[in-house]
């Protein structure tokens, strides 16, 4: 008998079709050699890259292509770091620019953030409808950060994203799934109707369990960064991200058993022959 | 000398001295620049590849220059 994972189906955002369900970002790495290690380990086919001026002292500086293989991946450009609607849809033509050049099937999509405040990098609600509105608009593909909010979620989804991302907690904070009750809610929302729009935990999300969690409750994938980057051994850490998407996602399809307050014994009860208590 | 024919532009937030006749195209081969692996931007508006040659700049005109970086 086979020992393989049993098998499942990819995971499909838009026009996209992605093996792993595990998207990792590529920032806070200690060097790009260590992160390409990582991302490899992973097991992810997409990895999330930001757009920033080109440093034009040093000639010499290296450049994170040098460390990727843009043809193994399936990149996605985000607009970290954009604080209003103008500048996220400004940042997201720039990405899909230079992932023209680089001919990229990551072209036609996008990781939007637009942040309302540095301290929290809390989403702002209101301007991530617009930027998704307008990017949409202009033939984006839109995968969209968002709070846990599901009236936020709902909203962003009707904006035409094409997938909500929420937030497990802020992003680099590594506390978990902070509220799980508001991700199911997000998740009832999103797929009322539709159940193959793909939701995705982003942001947040510090060790194996937590994406384990995630996953379990039923969400598409998990998108995470610093909790492999800032792990004391980052490889091994991309080793339990993979496999703790993989454990996350078949227990959610392997439908758990229900939590009850009393014990439950596992060997017969009949035919023992020992006393039993009353 | 300076020749008075240069004109001054912004490339990424710093100001630079360019020859009269710059493009876009000119402007990233001083630079020493891969232009597949980056995005131009003139005066927030972005420049496509394929118009890098005949985008004259003028002076004042404020370039952002992008590549991709690690990010989360």
């Amino acid at each position: 008998m086979s020992t393989d994972l049993l098998t499942d189906e990819p995971l499909t955002i838009g026009s996209h079709t992605l093996r792993s369900r595990l998207i990792v970002g590529t920032g806070k790495y200690a060097s790009y050699e260590l992160m390409g290690e990582s991302l490899h380990r992973s097991g992810a086919d997409c990895i999330t890259v930001a757009v920033r001026r080109e440093r034009l002292i040093d000639a010499a500086g290296n450049n994170l292509l040098d460390f990727i293989d843009a043809s193994r991946y399936t990149l996605l450009p985000n607009t970290a770091g954009c604080f209003s609607a103008d500048d996220a849809v400004r940042v997201a033509r720039l990405g899909r620019e230079i992932l023209l050049g680089l001919e990229n099937a990551g072209a036609d999509w996008v990781k939007l953030e637009v942040l309302a405040d540095k301290k929290t990098l809390l989403p702002d609600p209101v301007a991530s409808i617009e930027a998704t509105e307008r990017l949409v608009a202009d033939g984006f593909q839109v995968l969209c950060y968002s709070s846990d909010d599901p009236i936020t979620a709902r909203r962003l989804k009707e904006a035409g994203a094409s997938s909500v991302m929420p937030a497990g907690s802020p992003i680099g904070s590594g506390q978990g799934i902070l509220n799980p009750n508001n991700i199911r809610i997000c998740l009832e929302y999103l797929k009322d109707g539709d159940p193959d729009y793909p939701v995705i935990v982003d942001a947040g999300v510090g060790t194996a369990s937590d994406v384990t969690i995630a996953m379990e409750l039923g969400v598409d994938g998990v998108l995470l960064n610093t909790g492999i980057a800032h792990a004391q051994d980052p490889l091994r850490m991309a080793d339990a991200m993979r496999y703790a998407t993989a454990a996350g996602r078949l227990a959610y399809l392997s439908g758990r058993i229900p939590k009850r307050l009393y014990a439950t014994a596992s060997s017969p009860e009949e035919g023992t022959i020992t006393r039993q208590p009353r | 000398m300076s020749d008075p024919a240069e004109f001054e532009i912004h490339v990424n937030g710093r100001p630079r001295t360019v020859a009269p006749g710059s493009t876009v195209a000119t402007l990233l081969e001083t630079l020493e620049l891969d232009p597949r692996t980056l995005a131009v931007e003139r005066n927030l508006d972005l420049v496509p590849r394929g118009q890098h040659a005949a985008t004259l700049l003028t002076a004042g005109d404020r370039l952002e220059v992008v590549t991709l970086v690690g990010g989360g």
